[in-house]
This record gives structure tokens, sequence and C-alpha cells, in this order.
């Protein structure tokens, strides 16, 4: 009993110790988990009087854990969480309207065009190929230029993408397609691709870090895990398909709730700065604010130009036929196999 | 022997003031309390989520729609028929492993018993994700086993079966053991002097003596394969089962409603248990009456060898398993750089708060363990020993059977809508490590109430009998006579809530604040971040508490315990 209170002690101090002079702000986020302490850093740089207070999960919990909580919000802010989902967000009314200083030097792709200004982006994330030489070279196949390289015979069983219905960035890539190649194009290109994927995955990343370690050949995921992984020493290439991808945006708010709203404005002024996007750029290779370009190791160069036009609204209102469609041609069939 | 304990125990229990408190309104009135605490950290949380299920996502009246919906969906039957074909296997795999492990450990003179019951309890003892790890690594497409599989693929139903087996294998074999520890040594001597052979004791006494903890081990597996979503999404690749289906309606999607709705499905079992489990418990004699006298084994060297290469086989296997996925977590790259390092145990590289999430999750486990044990222990003897208030018992056992059947996640989404509304006083607890201390203790409720159960109901009801007989209150009986001979469940009951605590994720997933995150949550976060050697590392400091914890209980009993329940060995003299 008494290691317990002791320990209960050594836990509680030194939090006790900083609240005292700053100003707690909960921010929700699905940032990884090495960006946040230069987050915070920055964060705190430019407001001082405010401590940032991290709720970090993957992005389709934290939605959902924002969501559950909505009668009675916990957080003060949402930060490097998908648009798609601040776009959810925003048509339940629970984030604050409020238009950063700013904004307007931002691309016109990252500012919120929706309803009441309320959610500024900050960085892109785009859908690659995570593709493992090393395993390739041993069946002979070459590293994919463009998507349609991905339905050789010699792939097929070896690649694995994200289950567009439990992964946001499953779905990205989906809707990337029919957007980028037109419905009946894209749904004849997933028919393809169907026969070589040995599974549906139910996470963003796993068919990236599957790829990297070499259990899969090709991993569908996103721009920031594969240069991740690549950076660790996974023989991998990180492709942009050149005939264009799908994408999602990070973007932050502040919620509708919070006590702290003269804080979090500061903070969510700070967001559309060229100093903070050039934090964002040191881990995304596109980000908000024109001309900054400080490309991150092992990032596929040709990112920016491969992304397609990419339609917010059309993804969120659309989602549910995709995804009727997507279960009824591929669901079936795939338990099957 | 046994007899005279209690005939010296009960003349200085009867002094007036014992009977100066009313029994049957003391019994009632814990009853009551008993269902009311329930009620709050299990029917409550539950019934706000399923109201959801009637809900459209917009919060509108849905009506049975959701139901509708879900039923025609394609790949509903496939899920269903996948969820009952990998739970039916694992059942019929782990209960008679267990069952021979467990009959092993007490029927027998093998040696090693302590180390062997700890080391089987091994999986119990790591984050549900390490096996997954661990089978990757061992039958994976770059796993140095592959070969094994015959060119079949590990990720589907022959992973999760095999994963579900490693899982849930402790779970049965507590059970059991519980089942079969205690006996009634005098059947075994009465079959010996009527020359009954061996296997026909082992029918006539042994099974029918271990039906209910066979039964409820069977169910408690069963359930457990059902509603776990950890290991079909680590390892399950295409194989869609239905605790993945709750997993994408829920996270995927943010459907509620339908989250609920899929939940709603696997509580069938769940009430299944619960009927069959009264079925049984009419006809289930107890074991351990006042003239009992505990079975002990006679050395037997034939016996007792295969009883030990059986069970270090066993072991062995189990063992091996986590023993990869431990040296996984020294590996630089895993398959491309295999030399060794212990950079992966310097968690603050990966994770911003480092060691913190491990200490967070010492002290709740730690109160987990404190107050659930007694909280479970005290209220399986109400509902079993009291003949008192049959509604309430009944009431308070149905919802104690319920959490093993309701998928962490969806208990968890329970416990934001139920604790978090702005309607709810006890919204302040929200985000503290007390909520996730109920939350945990509310999600392992069964296994601890079935084991705490099946020990009492093995505990003659001529205890109780005479001491109302002699105006005894109930309180006394249990603390001189149920508690003292349960001991050895009492602590088994505090380790299994302990270690449980460490390793949970599903539920307390979206229940966790800034400043309490738990390590078993850092784990799941190391392992999406591509950090999968330190997500092992995480995970084996996680397993050595664990079974540090498991090897104090060891001493304590081989020490303590094992002197304090001598009585109820005969005496060597007589």
């Amino acid at each position: 009993m008494k290691a317990l209170a002791l320990l209960i002690l050594a836990l509680a101090t030194p939090v006790a110790a900083e609240a005292a002079e700053r100003t707690k702000l909960t921010i929700y986020t699905a940032l990884e988990n090495d960006q946040l302490g230069p987050f915070k850093a920055g964060i705190e740089r430019a407001v001082p009087e405010v401590e940032v207070v991290w709720v970090r999960d993957s992005t389709g919990v934290i939605t959902a854990r924002f969501l559950a909580e909505k009668d009675n919000p916990r957080a003060d802010m949402v930060l490097g969480l998908a648009a798609s989902s601040l776009l959810m967000f925003e048509k339940q009314g629970l984030l604050a309207v409020y238009e950063p200083k700013g904004v307007a030097a931002l691309k016109p792709a990252f500012r919120d065009s929706f309803g009441p200004y309320s959610w500024t982006g900050t960085d892109a994330s785009i859908g690659v190929v995570c593709f493992n030489v090393a395993e390739a070279e041993k069946d002979g196949v070459k590293t994919p230029v463009r998507w349609a390289d991905l339905l050789v015979p010699a792939l097929k069983g070896k690649i694995v993408m994200p289950h567009p219905t439990s992964s946001g960035t499953g779905y990205l890539l989906v809707a990337g397609w029919l957007q980028g190649m037109g419905e009946e194009a894209g749904w004849a290109f997933m028919d393809k691709l169907h026969d070589n994927i040995a599974a549906y995955l139910h996470s963003g990343s796993a068919p990236c870090v599957q790829a990297a370690r070499g259990e899969r050949t090709a991993g569908l995921s996103l721009d920031m895990r594969g240069a991740a992984e690549k950076t660790k020493g996974a023989p991998l290439a990180v492709v942009v398909p050149s005939d264009g991808t799908g994408w999602d945006e990070e973007a932050y708010a502040i919620v509708a709730t919070t006590k702290q709203l003269e804080l979090a404005r500061k903070v969510a002024d700070w967001g559309a700065t060229k100093s903070a996007n050039e934090l964002y750029a040191r881990s995304y290779a596109v980000v908000a604010y024109p001309g900054v370009a400080t490309m991150p190791a092992n990032y596929p160069a040709n990112a920016e130009a491969a992304m397609i036009k990419n339609d917010l609204g059309w993804m969120a209102d659309n989602r549910e036929r995709v995804l009727a469609e997507w279960s009824r041609r591929y669901e079936a069939k795939a338990a099957k196999k | 022997m046994a007899r005279t304990i209690v005939a010296a125990a009960l003349p200085e229990a009867v002094p007036a003031r014992s009977r100066a408190l009313p029994e049957n309104l003391v019994g009632t009135v814990l009853v009551a309390g008993l269902c009311l605490l329930l009620v709050l950290i299990i029917a409550l949380p539950l019934g706000t989520l399923l109201i959801k299920s009637l809900e459209t996502p917009a919060g509108g009246l849905a009506g049975l729609d959701n139901f509708r919906t879900y039923f025609s969906t394609p790949t509903l039957v496939d899920a269903l028929l996948n969820s009952l074909t990998v739970a039916t296997t694992t059942v019929a795999i782990v209960v008679p492993l267990a069952f021979g492990y467990a009959y092993a450990l007490t029927r027998t003179a093998m040696r090693f018993k302590g180390v062997l019951l700890a080391l089987a309890l091994l999986p119990l003892f790591a984050p549900s994700l390490l096996s997954g790890i661990a089978l990757t690594y061992i039958l994976g497409n770059q796993g140095f086993l592959r070969g094994m599989l015959f060119g079949r693929t590990v990720y589907g139903p022959i992973g999760i079966t095999i994963a579900e087996c490693l899982y849930s294998f402790p779970h049965a074999l507590i059970i059991l053991v519980t089942a079969l520890g205690l006996s009634d040594g005098r059947l075994y001597e009465a079959a010996a002097a009527m020359g009954t052979g061996r296997l026909r004791t082992f029918v006539t006494v042994t099974l029918p003596g271990a039906r209910y903890g066979l039964v409820s081990a069977a169910f408690v597996v069963f359930t457990l394969v059902v509603t776990d979503f950890g290991i079909p999404k680590v390892i399950g690749g295409q194989y869609s089962v239905l605790a993945t289906d709750a997993y994408r309606q829920v996270v995927g999607q943010q459907n509620f409603p339908m989250g609920a709705v899929v939940g709603l499905l696997m509580l069938v079992p769940a009430v299944l248990a619960f009927a069959v489990d009264r079925l049984i418990q009419r006809r289930q004699s107890s074991l351990l009456s006042a003239r009992s006298v505990p079975y002990e084994a006679k050395p037997n060297p034939v016996r007792d060898r295969l009883s030990l290469a059986y069970a270090g086989l066993v072991t062995g296997v189990v063992v091996a398993t986590y023993g990869v996925a431990v040296w996984a977590s020294f590996i630089r790259y895993w398959p491309y750089n295999l030399s060794l390092t212990l950079d992966h145990y310097d968690f603050a590289a990966a994770d911003a708060d480092g060691w913190g999430p491990y200490w967070n999750s010492l002290v709740m486990a730690l109160s987990v363990a404190g107050i659930g044990t007694v909280v479970v222990f005290c209220g399986a003897y109400l509902i079993e020993k009291l003949k008192l208030f049959p509604t309430g018992r009944a009431f308070a056992q149905l919802l104690a059977m319920l959490p093993l059947a309701v998928p962490g996640l969806v208990l968890g989404l329970g416990y934001v809508f139920f604790f978090n509304a702005p309607w709810n006083p006890l919204n302040v607890l929200y985000g503290t490590l007390a909520l996730l201390a109920i939350n945990t203790l509310a999600h392992y409720y069964t296994v601890a109430h079935v084991t705490a159960t099946t020990a009492l109901k093995q505990i003659d009801p001529e205890f109780e009998s005479v001491s109302a007989s002699l105006k005894v209150p109930f309180w006394q009986t249990f603390r001189r006579v149920s508690l003292p001979i349960c001991m050895p469940t009492v602590l088994e009951l505090a380790v299994y809530l302990f270690v449980n605590a460490m390793t949970t994720v599903s539920a307390v997933i979206f229940l966790y604040g800034p400043d309490t995150k738990l390590a078993a949550i850092a784990i799941v976060h190391m392992d999406e971040a591509g950090t999968t050697a330190t997500a092992a590392a995480m995970a084996s400091v996680i397993m050595a508490t664990a079974l540090a914890a498991r090897l104090l209980l060891a001493l304590v009993h081989r020490f303590v315990i094992a002197r304090a329940q001598a009585w109820r060995r005969r005496e060597v003299s007589a």
C-alpha cells in the first residue's frame, strides 16, 4: 500500500508543479508518436502561456472517440487529424467557427470551403505503394511506376491494402481511383487489382509495415509511413504512381465547447504561419504554406505533381454508396478465396 | 478432522452480539448493494450503448432498421460462420489440452508444479498483440518455420486459431485447476478399495466432479474467441469474423449504432452460457463436503513422468512462442538486420511518454487486483451461499456473466456514453485511472466470478446449514470457513485481475486521459507506428512484471497457504 501511495505521489507531482504556471490545452491528435514532442515544443514556443496535453491515437480511434464524447467534449482542439474527420465534426456543429490570421496566404485546398470557416489544413497525406525491392527481385518484378503495373500476374497474392470500411487510408485510395480514373475505369481497375490482393487489412499503416518486413511485396499506404519505414532501413521503394493518387489532408480546429477559446485561437493563428509550416515540412512533403518545401528524407519526389484533384465533399457525400458497392464486389468474393 | 475444525470454530461464534444484527437484513442489503454496483459498472453502460442500436447515426430513432440493414449484409453470414468455426475449433483443442494439464497439476505427484503452472499462464501475462508478433516471426511469409504450414498462409483461420488457442489456454486452465483442485480423496479411496480400474475411476469420479468446471471452461473459451478482435485484426488477413465487423463499424466508420448491433449479437453466447450454467448447477452436488479429505496423489513414477513430459511439451510450445517475441525485441531490424541491440528498450525514443505508461499500468493493475478481488469473491459468496433474496441473486449472477460476452471495444464505448454524459455526476471520473480500473474490473469480472463460484460450489452447503442451525451469522461462516478454504483461489483471483489489468487494451482505448495512458495502449501505438521491436520490448517488460507477480504468488502459496491449509490433509499418523 505504501509503495502504491509513493507511486501515485511520484506520478502526480511533476504534473501539479507545471500546471500552476501555464494553462493546459487538451489536443486530440493522430500525429505520429515522434512528431508529438516537436509539435508541443513549437506550439509552446509560439504561445508560452499554453501547456499542450496530447491525447493521441490512430485516426479511426480518435475520430470515434471524439464523436462518442460529443455530448460532453473533453478536447479543446483537434490537430493532425484527417480533414475528412474534421468535415464530419463540422457538419455536426462540433467545431468553433474561427478563421485564423493568415489563412488567406495558404494554398486554397488547405482552407475550409465547406461552411462557416472552422478548420485549416496543414499538410497532405498521399496514397503510395510501399514496394519491397528485395522481395520483388526474388520474383523478378519491376518497381511499379503506374497503378496498372500492380496488375502483373507475378504479384498475385503479394499485395495488401487497407480495408476501406475499416481504414480512412483504404477509402482514400478507393476514392482516389474513382475520382482520378473515372468511376467505370476505377472499378474495372479494382476488379483486376482484387485478383492480386492477398488481404485487405484493418489498419492504414499495417500494409506498409508488412511490406517493409518482407511479409508482402507491396503494401498500399500513406507516404509518411513509407518514408519512415525506409529511413529505419527497410528495402523499400516508396512509389507515388504517376497516373495520379488519392490523398487527404491533416487539419486542425478549435472545439466548439472549449473553455480556453482565447488561447486556442492563438494556437490556431500559429498553425497557419510560415514557421509552423516549416515544422510540418519536417515530416510531410506537401504542406499548406506555398513555397515551403524542405523534402523530408526518403520521400518520393513527384508527390505533389501526382496528387489528383481531390474533392473532399465528394468523398464525404459518396462514402456510403462507394463502400456498399465495394463490399458488394469484393467482400462476398473475398471470403471464399 | 474438518468436522472438528468446524466444531471448534462454532462455540465462540455464538455470542449474543452476533445475533444482534438481523442476518436476513444484512444479507438482503449486501445482495442489493452488489446488484447496484453491477448495474452501475455493467448494466447501465451497456444499456446506454444498446439504446444506440435503435438510433440512426445522426441520433434520430431508427427502430429495428439497423438490425435489418445488418442482417441484409452479404458478409454477415460469413462472419458469423467464421466466428463459430474458429471458436468451436479452439474449444475442441484448448479444453482437452487444459484439462490434461490441470489434471497433471492437481492429480499427480509430478515435480515442478509451481513453475509449470506459472509458465502455462504466460499468454495471460502478455498483451495479445505479442502472440501476433511472435506468430508472424515464426510462421509468417518470412518466418523461420513457415515450411510447417506447407505453403498455406498463417494470415487467416490457421493463424487466428493458433493465436486464440495460446490466448485462451490459461483462462481455461485456471478454471479447470480450480475444479480439479478441490476434490474429495475419499471417493478415490473407495474406488481403489473396490478395485475399480483407473479408466473407470476417471470416467465415474473425476469427470463428473469436474463437469461444472469443464462446461464453464468451454463457454469461457468460446466467448473469449468470439469477442476478441485484437488477434483477427493482426493476423486474420482476409478472414472476417464478428469482432472485426464490430471494429470496422466503430473505428472504421464511426457508426456506433451498427457497432452496438454487432455487439448485441455477440451477447447471444453469454445468455446461452447463463442458461446452461443454471441447468448444470441444479445437478452439480458439492464435492467438498464437511467430511471431505483432499485428494493427495501418491507417487507413481510412470504416470508422473508422463505427466511431466506432457506438461513440459505444452509449456515448451508456449514458452518458445513468447520467447521468440522477447528475442524479437532485441533484434535491430527484422528480417534484414538480425544484429542484437538494447535500443528498443529506450521507450522514450518511440513514445514521448517513455516509461510513464508502464507506471500508470502498475498503479491501475494493483488497484484492480486489490479492490476487485474483494468485490468478486464476496459477491460470488453472496450469490452462491446465501439463501435469501433469490431474485436479486439471480439478477447479480446474470450481470456477472455478461461482461465476458461483451467485446472490450463495445464495453469501452458504453463507458464513454454513460460515464461522460453531462447529466452523470460520475463524469468527474472520466479520464482518470479510477475509471480505467473500474472498467477493467467490469471487463474481466466474469472469469474471476466463475473461478470464485467454482471454488465455492465445491464446499458443502452443510457448513452453512450447520452454521444456520447454530445461529451463527453467515459472515462468521464466511470468515472462518469459506474464506480460509478458498484462500488459494482468492490469491489466484488477485493475480488474474492484476495480470489482465496490465495487458488490457480494447476497452480502455477510449477511456484513457492525457496523463493516464497505459502500457498496453502504448504497445498498440508503437506497433501501428511500425516500431514493432519496441512494442515487443514494452510487452516483454509487462510480461516480466506479470510473471514476477505470479511467482510471488507461488512463493506465498508454498510458504504460507500450504501451511495454513495443512488442516485439510490427514495427519500422517492417522
